[in-house]
């Protein structure tokens, strides 16, 4: 067990972003809640699946909704709460901790605030390792962990709960609940033993989120070009080096997506790599030949800053490096290709691991 | 004619323009009484014009005084701040995120109340009339005059801030009240923040404007004074003292719009090179890109539709350093005439170089005769590459553009940029910024989320259009004059439905008399 403090929750919140693989909601709203519950109630307490018993109850939390309305109407800090204990009432069970969701993005964090306010352990892994879009995109659902009971909160005090014949269901249903609750809301699942979950979920991702955030914000003080850094911190490849020439946007059932379109510079120059979006970045093909797909890790970095670029920020004439690195191998199983993979997503190429190109 | 005058940090620039042509134009030091250095420009471009003062049929400033003041933490007010929306956002405060020695400077006194709306129109919770009552007293009994109402989703629906603001008043007969809604967009702390800062600069601004009214009547002159704002349009004198956080990014405005003006360009790339940085800005419609990231402000983060610029290390005054070669980012910046080689001084620099090299004759250029041929040239490369590279990060497409230079550093930009279709350094360049004020337009916007459910998307972007317009009416321009310059739509993600944010920008020309 270690604790979390407001310098640690900087540097998760960083690497998070970069996880997040250019989606998951900006981290900014999610950290500013986790360093006010810190202040009010104390650093929490981080443990490993390893320090947890067998049968210690697990149940994540997580935002449900637009990130934009987010930013306007910020919650109530009781409503993801609220979703939590209604979890634990429904199964009639103490739970021992809570858990990230998605490393990637704003829902590594917001369930430090959960956490703080209840005085309650945090453990050291999620469901993705990185950011997806949808509620069923989860390693648990791999493991044949039911999303529910699924708990979705607002403010007002509302609390649907939910029973659902699988995890695709959860989704839909989850999805209308959020818009009728104003486009945003807070949401407990997935209750998991930390046995179950040493088998379902992905370990350590805090602390690698942590680590990454550290690097960049070292070689930033040391006024080093921290994209060398944060490479290898993730254990990743370079793709390409280039500059952004054309960005092509279109809105799909809810979802933004596009392509953007980058001229190599460098070693790269002379060719050309399409990077394919929804929410996250999904694959990169280089003069017209797939690269790299999901589930691995497509992060887009300034060139100078080494900032993660999300995909609402791509725009023409950014000078970037796009590295790739490994997601967890649990992805790698046809279980879980077959949730998260290239054909989910519409792309009709085998998926193959990016060390097996790059390494 | 009308004056245009910038208020600068070190310098305060001032034009006399008759229409379209520059008369005369002055730079003096800025004071630390602003009254004083402004009487001084007016008389500098008055004096040497020859012109008599009734011929002045408006005076416009653009100042960066607001917000030096709050980047020092002097002359702020203490404030209060009610945010309507409970019981949503308990978990983030009111400045929850400024620093603290500012949020403690104007007292951190804040107040949650019932309110708000959703993104799609709907309560969050229903107006207590008496709430705000309690509220307003609790303000009252601190003597606290200086008040910001927010209200979630109040760029959607204004009305619980206006009827909030109604009791406030009531309560507090002298108060002074800034509305989120007036201020901001989409982003409550951001739009709470502006609405915060603004209410605390308030005091400071009707003495400042007051003391502008007073340079005026000591010149003689009788004509409407107006202050520039953030998106390069104009608000009256009485509209800043009310607005005065609408300044902030008036600097950088002001010169790329004199650039468009000076040029006749408003598609272009923008290169404003002072004595220590450059500024490159892209010109779209003849208004300057507003960037799309949240802009911190003295450790406070906005949103305002602050112009997206990129800045370097070259000015002027940018150092050399020759092992390795290197120019910039140290610059001996306001010093230049007195440290840089060719006025006397011990220390190289660009403009050093470019004297060198014979293409300008300023000051004294044997006292560079001796620097080498290979310095020079690999001086001028790097400038290149630097402006280069800058330029094309700010390109919307790899279409050449043509490239405006404008600053008192302009003479360092002596190569054809990369990507350029022409390269336009226009007459008056030093004073761009002076001239951008003078020649400024009016403008209103609508920033809102659309249902797509209950309107099709025409009909949301004519509703857009339309209040952006009447905003701009309202603002002082001639309707006939109005024209929709920006418009941007944003789906918003992870929502099944049509929500999209639409945002829509008007301008026109002043209406005189």
């Amino acid at each position: 067990m270690r604790l979390i403090t407001e310098d640690i929750l900087e540097d998760i919140a960083l690497g998070a972003a970069v996880l997040g693989t250019g989606g998951g909601g900006d981290p900014y709203i999610g950290k500013l809640m986790a360093r006010q519950a810190i202040r009010d109630y104390g650093p929490i307490e981080l443990y490993t699946l390893d320090e947890l018993d067998d049968d210690d109850l697990v149940v994540p939390t997580a935002m449900m909704g637009a990130p934009t309305v987010m930013v306007e109407k910020m919650p109530n800090g009781d409503d993801i709460v609220n979703a939590f204990q209604a979890v634990g009432k429904y199964l009639g069970k103490p739970i021992r901790a809570t858990m990230s969701i998605e490393a990637g993005g704003l829902n590594s964090v917001v369930p430090m605030y959960c956490a703080a306010r209840l005085r309650m352990p945090m453990v050291d892994c999620d469901g993705m390792g990185r950011a997806f879009p949808e509620i069923q995109m989860v390693t648990h659902t791999i493991h044949g962990i039911s999303a529910t009971p699924f708990a979705l909160s607002d403010e007002r005090g509302n609390t649907v709960i939910m029973e659902t014949i699988d995890n695709l269901w959860t989704e839909r249903f989850a999805r209308s609940v959020t818009v009728d609750m104003g486009a945003m809301a807070m949401l407990a699942a997935y209750p998991a033993t930390a046995a179950e979950l040493r088998e379902a979920a992905v370990p350590g991702t805090i602390t690698q989120a942590e680590r990454i955030g550290q690097t960049i914000r070292r070689a930033r003080v040391q006024e080093e070009n921290p994209v060398e850094t944060v490479r290898q911190a993730v254990g990743g490849y370079e793709v390409f080096r280039g500059k952004i020439g054309d960005v092509q946007r279109r809105t799909e059932a809810g979802f933004a997506k596009g392509d953007a379109y980058i001229e190599g510079i460098d070693d790269y120059a002379g060719r050309k790599l399409q990077l394919s979006f929804q929410n996250e970045h999904l694959a990169v093909r280089i003069d017209g030949e797939f690269k790299v797909t999901v589930p691995d890790l497509i992060a887009v970095l300034d060139i100078d800053t080494g900032e993660p670029i999300t995909t609402e920020g791509l725009r023409y004439g950014f000078r970037v490096v796009v590295i790739a690195f490994p997601c967890t191998p649990k992805w790698r199983t046809p279980k879980g290709l077959e949730l998260v993979g290239p054909r989910y997503f519409g792309y009709d190429v085998d998926y193959v691991p990016v060390e097996e190109r790059y390494g | 004619m009308r004056i245009g005058i910038d208020v600068g940090g070190t310098n305060t620039d001032a034009v006399l323009m008759d229409g379209t042509t520059v008369v005369s134009s002055t730079k003096t030091p800025t004071t630390p009484n602003v009254t004083d250095g402004i009487t001084t420009a007016l008389r500098g471009v008055i004096d040497e014009s020859g012109i008599d003062v009734s011929a002045i049929d408006g005076v416009m400033i653009g100042t960066t005084h607001f917000t030096n003041a709050v980047v020092e933490r002097k002359h702020l007010t203490e404030t209060a701040c009610i945010r309507l929306g409970l019981p949503a956002t308990v978990c983030l405060p009111p400045m929850v995120d400024w620093p603290d020695e500012l949020r403690d400077v104007i007292g951190g006194h804040y107040y949650l109340a019932h309110g708000g709306h959703e993104f799609d129109g709907r309560e969050i919770s229903a107006f207590d009339e008496n709430e705000i009552r309690g509220i307003a007293q609790q303000i009252a009994d601190k003597g606290i005059k200086a008040v910001a109402i927010s209200s979630v989703f109040s760029p959607v629906n204004t009305v619980f801030e206006e009827q909030a603001a109604a009791i406030v008043q009531d309560v507090i007969p002298d108060a002074s009240l800034t509305l989120s809604s007036s201020i901001g967009r989409i982003g409550l702390l951001e739009r709470e923040n502006a609405a915060i800062m603004n209410a605390c600069l308030r005091e400071l601004a009707i003495r400042t404007i007051e003391g502008f009214k007073s340079a005026l009547e000591t010149m003689n002159i009788d004509a409407p004074f107006y202050m520039s704002q953030n998106d390069g349009t104009l608000m009256n004198a009485d509209f800043a003292k009310e607005y005065p956080v609408l300044t902030f990014a008036s600097g950088p405005t002001n010169s790329m719009r004199g650039a468009a003006f000076l040029s006749g360009l408003k598609d272009a790339i923008v290169v404003d090179v002072g004595g220590t940085t450059t500024d490159i800005g892209v010109l779209q419609h003849g208004f300057p890109r507003v960037a799309a990231l949240a802009v911190d402000i003295g450790g406070v983060r906005t949103n305002f539709r602050m112009p997206d610029t990129y800045s370097i290390g070259l000015g002027g005054g940018s150092i050399i350093s020759t092992d390795p070669l290197q120019v910039g980012p140290q610059s001996v910046g306001y010093e230049l005439t007195t440290k840089g080689r060719i006025f006397g001084g011990d220390v190289l620099t660009t403009t050093d170089i470019i004297v060198a090299s014979g293409k300008e004759d300023i000051a004294d250029q044997s006292k560079v005769a001796d620097v080498a041929a290979d310095l020079i040239a690999g001086v001028e490369d790097a400038i290149e590459e630097m402006v280069n590279i800058a330029v094309d990060r700010m390109k919307t497409s790899a279409t050449p553009v043509p490239v405006i230079v404008v600053g008192g550093g302009s003479i360092l930009i002596q190569r054809d940029v990369a990507g350029s279709s022409e390269m336009v350094k226009p007459d008056h360049y030093p004073v761009a910024n002076a001239i951008g004020a003078a020649i400024a337009q009016v403008g209103g916007e609508c920033d809102r989320i659309f249902s797509l459910a209950e309107m099709n998307r025409d009909e949301a972007l004519e509703q857009a259009k339309a209040e952006a317009s009447e905003k701009a009416v309202a603002a002082g321009a001639d309707a006939s004059s109005v024209e929709i310059v920006e418009v941007e739509e944003v789906p918003l993600a992870y929502l099944p439905g049509n929500a999209t944010r639409i945002m829509v920008k008007a301008v026109g020309n002043l209406k005189e008399g």
